[in-house]
């Protein structure tokens, strides 16, 4: 037990307080006007998203482009339960049953799907993601193409940070372990992997479904955000718009998607009174980063206290220091 | 009773039989050499030895601490869990991870928590991991591998890469090792220190041990038994003089005699 309060956690622990309250006290004192507000809200809900992402991509390697199906199924639940119950216990009830119907889907299409490799993969989960969006389109609860309006809004900073958080260190955590280790030799050697006593299409299922719950849990925030659920919200754009993050953030990257999530927000806010030129402006930031960072902004690596506190293995510095020689 | 059997194996590929009818038996604690020229199988048979293929025929039998276990029914992964490891013929690191990630990663079945432990990090994940991060570099130790934990495996040199390749598949805590081509593409002074770590580790592991290989240097030296394949077929075995006499051997080398 004694490691879950070591220094570099305390660190973190401390870190995220003083965050939080800052954040808290800029909002109370309206320098974070409530439409800065909003784009925080934005910024968080697309960290859940593009970190969950990343797991399935960046860490097991199985490109998937139907991530806002994922996202969609918590939104519709979040948006459903909410209609009868329209506070803060109709939320997490959503959430849960976001997350379950999430888990469900998920383990179905992942067990077909993950056999296929690369772009075939990438056009199954494209079709999961239009099947998604088709059915809530169809069907009578969730009220078809004009979707669910009047959700009540619970969204607060408080409530975000938890979720966004605890989002983030989850999936650090899924990265960190045994599992996540598997997961990454995926990426790396499949077959390899497999001769290393990994049960492969275990673990790629694990992860997928990992990805598709944090997913959904995003969308009902996105629901309680925004008010209004949409089928066309959750289309391939979407999923393309949470891909983008991954990739500009560096595959593999956990703190990279979330500071490229920072940093869309942030280009796509700037550009919002120039509506003409914004996507023009936006699709050139990404080619000038991609050609100067083709690894995305932190490639595979995190941005740690390892590094800020010189955290290192001793033999780490020995053979930093024979290689400079 | 053997330890590893190969029972009447046939592997066919469409019309293409690429291993047929061998049977190898192999004892436990033993150095076995496969040879033969190119095309003979004999990476075709350690696949269907480790479960990459199924077997067209025929079966391969692990007698193991009194029980028998039918390996060419298990998936590869399964295999791995009998105790059985293999290298490849192009080495396959997980390049961009370190030394000592690629051995955690083949002692991943010691880690004594599931989702909910590494998610929450409640129960066992802390003693677990601190006792996987001390075994691997006590693993990387007696390899002589310990100094380099911290570089990423594409980092080290080619004959390092091949000797962490093998130490990997020990890290599974496998006692029976199927090295394809060790020592491809070494040069001299590399295959001597391959040979070397080899025989060491075998002594000192226990292990039962059958590699490919064509530099004849490595195998007529450290090898006990040598099995010669040609056209799928076994056309010969014994031990290295014997077989270096054998005639269908040097036919399959060098042709037959005008």
């Amino acid at each position: 037990m004694k490691n879950l309060f070591s220094k570099k956690n305390l660190i973190w622990l401390g870190l995220l307080i003083v965050f939080f309250f800052l954040f808290q006290f800029l909002i109370d004192v309206r320098i974070i006007t409530p439409y800065y507000r909003t784009v925080l809200y934005g910024i968080g809900i697309f960290i859940i998203l593009g970190v969950s992402l990343n797991i399935i991509i960046g860490i097991t390697g199985q490109l998937s482009l139907g991530h806002a199906g994922f996202m969609s199924i918590g939104a519709y639940s979040a948006a459903i339960v909410m209609q009868n119950m329209p506070d803060m216990t109709g939320l997490l009830l959503g959430m849960v049953v976001g997350a379950v119907v999430s888990i469900l889907v998920s383990f179905v299409v992942a067990i077909p799907t993950l056999r296929l490799k690369g772009d075939y993969l990438a056009i199954a989960t494209l079709g999961v993601g239009e099947i998604i969006r088709i059915v809530i389109l169809n069907l009578e609860i969730t009220n078809g193409a004009s979707g669910i309006s009047n959700i009540k809004n619970l969204i607060s900073w408080p409530l975000l940070f938890v979720f966004v958080v605890g989002a983030v260190v989850l999936s650090a955590n899924f990265k960190n372990s045994a599992i996540g280790r598997a997961c990454i030799s995926i990426k790396e050697d499949e077959i390899a992997s497999e001769a290393m006593g990994i049960h492969t299409t275990k673990y790629k299922v694990i992860a997928f479904i990992f990805g598709a719950v944090l997913a959904s849990v995003a969308g009902s925030l996105y629901a309680t955000t925004y008010y209004v659920v949409k089928p066309e919200t959750f289309g391939i754009a979407t999923s393309i718009n949470i891909l983008i993050i991954v990739v500009f953030g560096g595959m593999g990257s956990l703190t990279g998607s979330a500071i490229s999530a920072i940093f869309i927000g942030i280009v796509n806010m700037l550009l919002q009174s120039y509506a003409e030129v914004r996507l023009i402006t936006y699709a050139l930031v990404l080619i000038v980063v991609m050609i100067f960072r083709p690894q995305g902004l932190l490639g595979s690596k995190e941005f740690g206290l390892d590094k800020v506190l010189g955290f290192r293995p001793p033999s780490f510095k020995k053979s930093r220091k024979e290689n400079s020689k | 009773m053997s330890y590893l059997s190969i029972e009447h194996l046939t592997k066919n590929f469409g019309g293409l039989s690429a291993v047929s009818n061998v049977s190898i038996s192999v004892n436990e604690g033993e150095l076995v050499g496969l040879i033969g020229p190119n095309g003979a199988g004999k990476t075709t048979l350690f696949n269907v030895l480790t479960g990459v293929y199924k077997p067209t025929q025929g079966k391969v039998i692990l007698n193991k601490d009194g029980k028998s276990i039918e390996l060419s029914k298990l998936p590869p992964y399964k295999i791995t869990h009998q105790g059985v490891a293999r290298t490849f013929q192009n080495i396959r690191l997980f390049k961009d991870l370190t030394v000592l990630d690629n051995v955690k990663i083949a002692m991943n079945q010691q880690a004594k928590y599931g989702l909910f432990g590494a998610l929450t990090r409640l129960g066992k994940f802390y003693a677990s991991e601190a006792d996987i991060e001390v075994r691997a570099h006590e693993f990387l130790k007696k390899v002589n591998l310990d100094d380099l934990a911290y570089d990423l495996a594409k980092n080290l040199p080619y004959g390092k890469q091949r000797q962490l390749e093998i130490a990997r598949a020990m890290a599974t805590g496998a006692k029976l090792l199927f090295l394809d081509e060790p020592a491809a593409g070494m040069n001299p002074q590399e295959t001597h220190a391959l040979t070397e770590f080899i025989a060491k580790i075998r002594k000192e592991m226990d292990l039962t041990i059958v590699l490919i290989e064509h530099d004849m240097s490595l195998v007529m030296n450290i090898c006990e038994r040598i099995f010669v394949l040609d056209y799928g077929k076994l056309i010969a075995s014994g031990s290295a003089e014997e077989v270096k006499n054998n005639r269908k051997v040097i036919e399959a080398y060098l042709g037959e005699e005008e």
